[in-house]
This record gives structure tokens, sequence and C-alpha cells, in this order.
């Protein structure tokens, strides 16, 4: 994975135009101009802000992330786990063949019974956080797509202030309903304080 | 590398101000970032300030160097114990836990408070949190290193810990999953899994925020690595938000969980002061009481070292204190209730216990235990102990002394004094537990203040987004210029 340069693509081709970039200087500014750009029905485009902006997912026409039913299935997986383990583990079952290699040790702890789930919730309830916790953190940067050390956004000077303070709108070349005069128009008429173009 | 020439156009520093933000006016909501610091630029330039000075504050040096001389005595005494045996320690019938197991139950409870800034506050919309947040979570992870270590070296064979996990092996050994011993295990592990894992993942926009203004090819290359190429999209802000949220729900119950778990070791065996059914709520909220006091102890030096007043304002210490204070009536009414139980149980087991603790041969740690937790916390009923830096301090340590020996006088006063009086047996610390307990300040601070050093102290990203300029609908006059602005090639 390459690490980013602001320099151009060190490619042997000539670097092509990934998209537009647009800078503005308040949170208002780039949820209006979202709105716009929602409106008119482009789809490969994105806001890039310091911060996640109140109402930006909307104005984007976002879809809600998947990532919590992820999680939900990771802690139900949790939890079945930390049943079967501890039912394997510490009760007298039906031994199968492979008994010899891995059996299961029943406990005789003062005539208490071998299967009690007050005992057995606080390693059950560990596993289902465990579990989702794990999950969650790697379906956080596997839905994002992260690490992406390289992007051609990384290429502009300007947008080395996006992990600061200025708010940036990039439009994609690859969208279907890019054009280059329309798209630089209608990214003008949001009134950003200025417009790149990205070579990738 | 970069085309802006940013060490040369940065205007200098602006000085940090102690500003009053403690008002409780009703129609004038509390500035949570004060002063001239309440910008989106200023919070990165001055957090940033902090990490890219040259060289931290003398008094960084100072004690980074005195924590690692306690740090080598850790290494020392742990190496000691391992080589030669548990009798190293004061370990005896029936004290077969002492200054091990007080470290443990200590450390982690204060782990707890700066999971409790993150997720618990988080979820009841607290917004002052986010000046503290990163730093309490960063003290959380160390204070579970530092308890992680004694449960480790306390079994007396270290080299076989392995023994505790599910693991098949050629013995058909499995542990004993109706003990509380292996429930810790779990508990606490899961619970340095996750702090860990929510830390990390708050830290990204911040790291990117290093990588984006980093100077050297090396800081590019390290922060550029662990940011892991964060560019603000605002189609990752979305799932990061939830994942965020979801993170803060898990940890909720897990931080709660935890030391109950914890509490488990002694509430489900037999001894007398022991066995009861209040220790898991008793602890938490103990927990809770010295996290804070701890996250107060570290906050006051940082903010006053590091030029952070106007992001850990006075309001954060007041509210600090206060939740201090509602935690200690928590620890006082616990204790007085453990009093009246034991009376009305008519067990002469408890009642001797009790009586015991605050008159018999260790009164000493009892009263230690009891004015600093039940009666000196409750100067904070008073507004002036809670905004005053001083008194912050010495009360805070106070509190931490008196929770040491809360859970000292727990084990060992429970442990010498227990059923049989044939039993009993005094205790007395060997010089390698006390050194042991020293040497785990030193692991802690330099863990500490190598995050102060390296890492991003105070959430960026976070504060930024509770300023009031944050929100889409503050109305602005014409776009402000920066100085920056002028030298930014122009297209």
């Amino acid at each position: 994975m390459s690490t980013s340069t602001t320099h151009s693509s060190t490619r042997a081709d000539a670097p092509r135009l990934y998209g537009f970039l647009a800078e503005y200087g308040t949170s208002g500014e780039v949820l209006h101009a979202a709105e716009k750009i929602r409106d008119a029905g482009y789809t490969r485009w994105d806001c890039l802000t310091p911060f996640p902006v109140h109402g930006l997912d909307a104005a984007m026409g976002i879809k809600k992330t998947i990532l919590p039913f992820l999680v939900l299935g990771a802690g139900l997986t949790g939890m079945t786990i930390g049943i079967l383990l501890q039912w394997y583990v510490n009760t007298p079952h039906l031994q199968s063949a492979s008994s010899y290699i891995v059996s299961s040790y029943p406990l005789i702890i003062s005539g208490k019974p071998y299967w009690s789930l007050p005992a057995h919730i606080p390693v059950i309830f560990e596993l289902t956080v465990l579990l989702s916790a794990v999950t969650c953190f790697l379906g956080v940067w596997g839905l994002c797509g992260l690490p992406k050390f390289y992007h051609p956004l990384f290429n502009s000077a300007r947008f080395r202030r996006v992990t600061d303070d200025k708010f940036f709108l990039a439009i994609e070349t690859e969208d279907v309903k890019f054009n280059h005069q329309q798209t630089l128009a209608l990214l003008q008429s949001t009134h950003p304080t200025a417009i790149e173009e990205v070579k990738d | 590398m970069t085309a802006l020439p940013l060490d040369k156009l940065t205007p200098p520093r602006p000085r940090d101000v102690e500003i009053d933000n403690t008002g409780n006016d009703p129609a004038q909501r509390a500035v949570l970032v004060t002063g001239s610091a309440g910008s989106i630029h200023q919070v990165t330039e001055r957090v940033c300030a902090v990490w890219e000075a040259p060289k931290p504050p003398r008094a960084w040096y100072i004690a980074f160097g005195i924590a690692n001389v306690f740090l080598m005595i850790l290494g020392a005494m742990i190496g000691y114990l391992l080589f030669t045996g548990v009798g190293v320690w004061g370990l005896n019938r029936p004290n077969m836990w002492a200054f091990d197991i007080t470290n443990f139950v200590f450390w982690v409870g204060i782990g707890h408070a700066g999971t409790l800034i993150s997720a618990i506050l988080f979820l009841f919309r607290q917004k002052w949190r986010t000046g503290i947040n990163r730093f309490a979570e960063a003290m959380t992870i160390f204070a579970v290193v530092c308890a992680g270590t004694f449960p480790g070296i306390h079994v007396g064979r270290a080299w076989l810990a392995y023994w505790l996990a599910p693991i098949p092996n050629q013995m058909g050994m499995w542990p004993n999953f109706f003990s509380p011993l292996l429930w810790d295990v779990f508990a606490v592990s899961t619970y340095a899994n996750v702090s860990i894992l929510f830390w990390y993942m708050g830290m990204v926009p911040d790291l990117a925020t290093f990588r984006d203004r980093a100077k050297t090819k090396l800081k590019f290359m390290i922060y550029g690595l662990l940011s892991l190429g964060w560019r603000g999209s605002n189609r990752h802000w979305h799932i990061y938000e939830k994942a965020y949220l979801l993170l803060a729900a898990l940890a909720t119950p897990l931080v709660l969980s935890v030391h109950s778990v914890v509490s488990f070791d002694f509430a489900v065996s037999q001894v007398p002061g022991w066995h009861t059914t209040i220790f898991p709520p008793y602890f938490v909220a103990g927990a809770i009481f010295s996290g804070f006091a701890m996250v107060i102890t570290l906050a006051i030096p940082a903010r006053n070292l590091f030029g952070l007043k106007q992001f850990i304002t006075l309001r954060h210490l007041d509210n600090m204190a206060k939740i201090i204070l509602v935690t200690g009536c928590m620890v006082s009414y616990a204790y007085l209730l453990e009093f009246f139980i034991a009376w009305y149980s008519g067990s002469p087991f408890e009642q001797f216990h009790f009586m015991n603790r605050e008159f018999g041969n260790m009164w000493w740690a009892g009263w230690i235990m009891f004015s600093c937790n039940a009666i000196v916390p409750h100067l904070f009923w008073f507004k002036w102990c809670r905004q005053n830096q001083f008194a912050l301090m010495v009360i805070c340590l106070l509190v931490n002394v008196g929770m040491w020996f809360e859970r000292f006088v727990i084990i060992v006063v429970g442990l010498t004094r227990d059923f049989l009086p044939s039993s009993w047996h005094n205790y007395m610390p060997t010089y390698v537990e006390i050194l042991t307990l020293a040497g785990s300040f030193g692991l802690f601070f330099t863990l500490f203040l190598l995050f102060c050093r390296f890492l991003p102290m105070v959430a960026m990203a976070e504060i930024k987004a509770v300023l009031p300029e944050a929100n889409p609908h503050h109305h602005h006059g014409p776009p402000q210029s920066h100085p920056e602005d002028l030298a930014v090639s122009q297209h």
C-alpha cells in the first residue's frame, strides 16, 4: 500500500482527472451544497469534513449502514459460544468418538448442579460483548474500506485542511452524470471558497 | 512533501487563560471551550501544539524520569518474585490475598472512570465530556494494564497462566466456570480489549490531523499508518458515528459488569464481611469514585502544563467533582448500610467483622478508609472546593488513598480475623509487596506520559463537533479569513 504524496502521480502514463474538489469555510455551506448535488442526481461524490456535520447524512441522501445488524449477529454468536462452551466443558454429556481427544471434565463442586444459568451468565455476557465489540471495530473499517493509504484527493494541497477546519465536496469523473462544464457550473453555484481539479 | 510552509506561517501561540464558565444560569448555556480556543481552527492549533512542540515541558522529563525509575523497580520486583516464589511476599495462612488483590481491584476500579466518561456520558449526551474523554480513556487502558499484571503474577507459577484459557489440552482439563476467578479472566480481558478498540477508533480522525500536520517524513509515515488513510469522508463518518454509538452502548453494561464480576471474587466466598449482596453496586460506585479522583489528579497538572485550560475548563473540574460527590454519597451510604445489616443480621461473625474494622487491631486502616471515603469527599458540597485546583488535588489524592485502603481493609482485615480464632494471624507486607505497589504507579505514569507526548491528548474532532460554530445553522457573517489562507495557491 503506497502512502500518498501531494506531487503529481508517479505513474508512467499521464495523470487522469479524478474529479472536482470544492472547498467551503463552514459546515452550513457544505450542507447546502450537498443538498444541491444530491438533488441533481449525482451518485459518485462525497463530502469531506473535519468532524461529522449534523444533518449532512440526510443532505447527501446516504442510506443507513448495516453495521448494527453485523454487531447483533456477532453478539448472538458470542452468546451461543458462551453457552455451548460452558455446557460442553463442565457438564457430563454423551461422549462421542472424539472424546479421548477433547473430553469434558464435569466438576462436582459441593453437590451443586452441573448446569446453572446464573453461574454461567458472567462468561456468556462477556463473550457476547467481546464478539460484538470486535465485530463493530472490524466492521467499521471494513465497511469504510480502510485502511486505504492512497486516495487521489490527497494529491490536493488544500485538502490537508480537511482534518483541521475546512469542508470539502468532491465529485468524481466516474459519475454517470459527470460533464466537465455542467458539473463545474453546478459546483460554482454553491459558492465555494475554491474549486480544484484533482488528478489521480 | 508539501507546498505549504506551515512552520513559517503559524501565528504565535495565544496565551492559555483561565476563564470561569461554571455559572448555572439557565438562560445562558455554559461555554464548553472557553475564550479564543473556541474556534475549530484554534482547537486544532492548540491541541496539536502539545505534540508539535520540539521538546516537551521540563516537568515532563522529570516526571518521566521518576516514572521510569519506578517502572524498573516494578520489573525487578516481579523478576525476583517469579524466580524465587510467592514466599517473598508476606502472604500467610489465612492471608492468602493481601496487596496483590488489593492492587488489582484498585487499578481496575480506576479504569472504570474512563469508560464512564467515554461511554456513559456519551449516551447521556453530555457534551462536556469531549474535553476529557480521550485522556480518561487512555488512563483506563493504562490502569487495566497495571491491573492485569497482578492476577498474572500472584498465581505462583505465572508461566502456567495460559491454563486460565479454555483451550483443549493433553490433560483433558478445563477451567472451572463456576469460579469468579475465571469470570474475572473473561471480564477483565474483554474490558481491556473493548477499551483499546474504543480508544483507538476514537483516535483515528485525530491521528489523521497529526498526519496532515506532520513536518518530518517519519512522523508522516507513522501517523499515516495509524490513521488508516482517514480522509474525513462523510460516508465514513456515518458508519463511524454508528460504530461509536454501538461501542458506547456495549461498553456501558460492560463497565458495570466487570467490576461486579471483580466484586464476586469476594461476594461469592463465605468470609464474613465478604459474603454480601451489596458488593456489586458498592464496588462499581467505588470504582467510579476512585477513577474520577484519578482523572482529576491527572487533569490538573496536565491542563496547567500543556496549556489545555481552555479545553479542560473549570466547569469540567466542577462536573467531575460533582460526580465524585454523588458516588461518594453512594459509598458512604454503603458503609453505613453494611454496619446496619451486620447488626440486623444477628450473625456474630458479621458483627465482629465490622466492629473489628474500626476498633480492632487494624483500626488505623479502617479509619483511613472511612475518613477518606465517607468524610473528606463531602467537602465537595462546597462550591469553592470543587473549583479550587489545590483543594481538588488534595481531596482527590486522599480519595485514592482511601479507596486503596478500602480494598485493603476488606481483604486483609477480613482475612486476618475470620470464623475461628485459632485461624487468626496478623499480616505484615514485605518490602517486595510495597515496592511492587509503588512500581505499578511507575508503569502507569510511564505509559501515560508517553501518551501525553505522542498521541492526541484531547479529542479534537469531538470537541469541534460540539462547538456552536459547528452547527450548520449557526449564523455567520461573511466567511472569516485566516492569515494562513493568504499563502495558499489560488485556482
